[in-house]
């Protein structure tokens, strides 16, 4: 077996820190399975009660947008202000937003 | 609840806890680093609730620290299994789960009783302990029915280890009603032993004698490195 096989597989770990919210990234853990993963990430990532929920997801299905696309893909959206909801005033009853 | 009974709940969590601790830094993994001071820590606060309930009901003034740093070997309580050297850690883990799985049936009988303080320790600690006994089972199974090598090692460990099991059942003078808890346990560790795979040794006659202070060698080396420094500074703080 090659060192990488005999490594535990990486794991993405997102956590929802109160009901209502989303889950959010917050690392990462090496782990056998996803069982054993959210066991490891409760003890890593909750220790202080920092969540009610978890989600992992291994680190290998996750697909990313690749940085050399930057110019075409990300800085379009920059100049566009109609886009961005910023005329509006938000009433202080709306929360998480 | 009397005085020897609250010593044998607080000495079981708070040797098993040391033990845990030895593993800081010496895990298989990181995470399983950090898994195993969770466990350990919860134990040793269980054990601070124990020990802190014992000191009242003997009523001379000891608190929890006096009974867990100023004790000698022969006045330690806790049953032999906790007290073993942590061998591999497949070893570590089976012992866990066979303690585990005891540990959790005796508090959720604890937390019923009538009596506020000791139904409140229990109930706390239950909850703890049902996560306890759901790591390691989930490793025992993965040891188990994993690779020929981790199925080797963790069958050497329960067969080294079963018959120090048999101490927790025995009904004596402060434990009447020990043997109550035999036939859930056997049926819990013996569905987590079908799913790994895991044979279940046949009972042998040996019989470990820590709840009556009689130990193993291996106790007093353990109360060296964990007494060693408050018996060399007493009243020390962080």
């Amino acid at each position: 077996m090659s060192t990488s096989e005999k490594e535990w597989p990486l794991w993405e770990v997102f956590i929802r820190s109160k009901q209502g919210l989303d889950h959010k990234h917050c690392g990462s853990l090496h782990a056998p399975d996803a069982k054993m993963a959210i066991r490891l990430a409760r003890d890593v990532y909750t220790r202080r009660s920092e969540g009610v929920s978890i989600w992992v997801v291994p680190s290998n299905a996750i697909t990313a947008a690749d940085p050399a696309e930057r110019e075409s893909f990300v800085d379009p959206m920059a100049d566009k202000i109609f886009r961005h909801p910023t005329f509006y005033e938000l009433p202080d009853e709306v929360k998480h937003m | 609840m009397n005085f020897e009974y609250a010593l044998r709940l607080g000495d079981n969590s708070l040797i098993l806890g040391q033990r845990l601790a030895e593993w800081l830094g010496h895990s298989p993994a990181l995470e399983e680093d950090i898994a195993s001071a969770n466990i350990s820590l919860d134990l040793i606060g269980q054990a601070r609730l124990w020990l802190t309930l014992a000191g009242r009901l003997e009523g001379r003034g000891r608190d929890e620290d006096a009974l867990a740093y100023l004790r000698e070997e022969r006045e330690f309580r806790n049953c032999t299994l906790v007290e073993l050297p942590n061998g591999d850690f497949a070893f570590t883990v089976v012992r866990r789960v066979l303690f585990d799985a005891y540990h959790g049936l005796l508090l959720e009988r604890l937390a019923l009783s009538g009596d506020a303080d000791l139904a409140a320790i229990a109930a706390k600690s239950k909850k703890e302990v049902d996560y306890h006994r759901r790591h390691s089972a989930d490793w025992v199974i993965r040891l188990g029915d994993g690779t020929e090598e981790s199925h080797r090692r963790a069958q050497a460990a329960l067969d080294a280890l079963w018959n120090y099991t048999h101490e927790f059942f025995v009904p004596d003078a402060v434990d009447p009603g020990a043997a109550e808890l035999h036939a859930p346990w056997l049926a819990d560790v013996r569905s987590i032993l079908a799913e790994a795979t895991l044979q279940v040794p046949a009972d042998g006659k040996f019989l470990s004698t820590g709840r009556q202070g009689v130990h193993s060698e291996h106790l007093g080396y353990l109360l060296a490195e964990m007494q060693v420094l408050h018996r060399a500074h007493p009243g020390a703080k962080w």
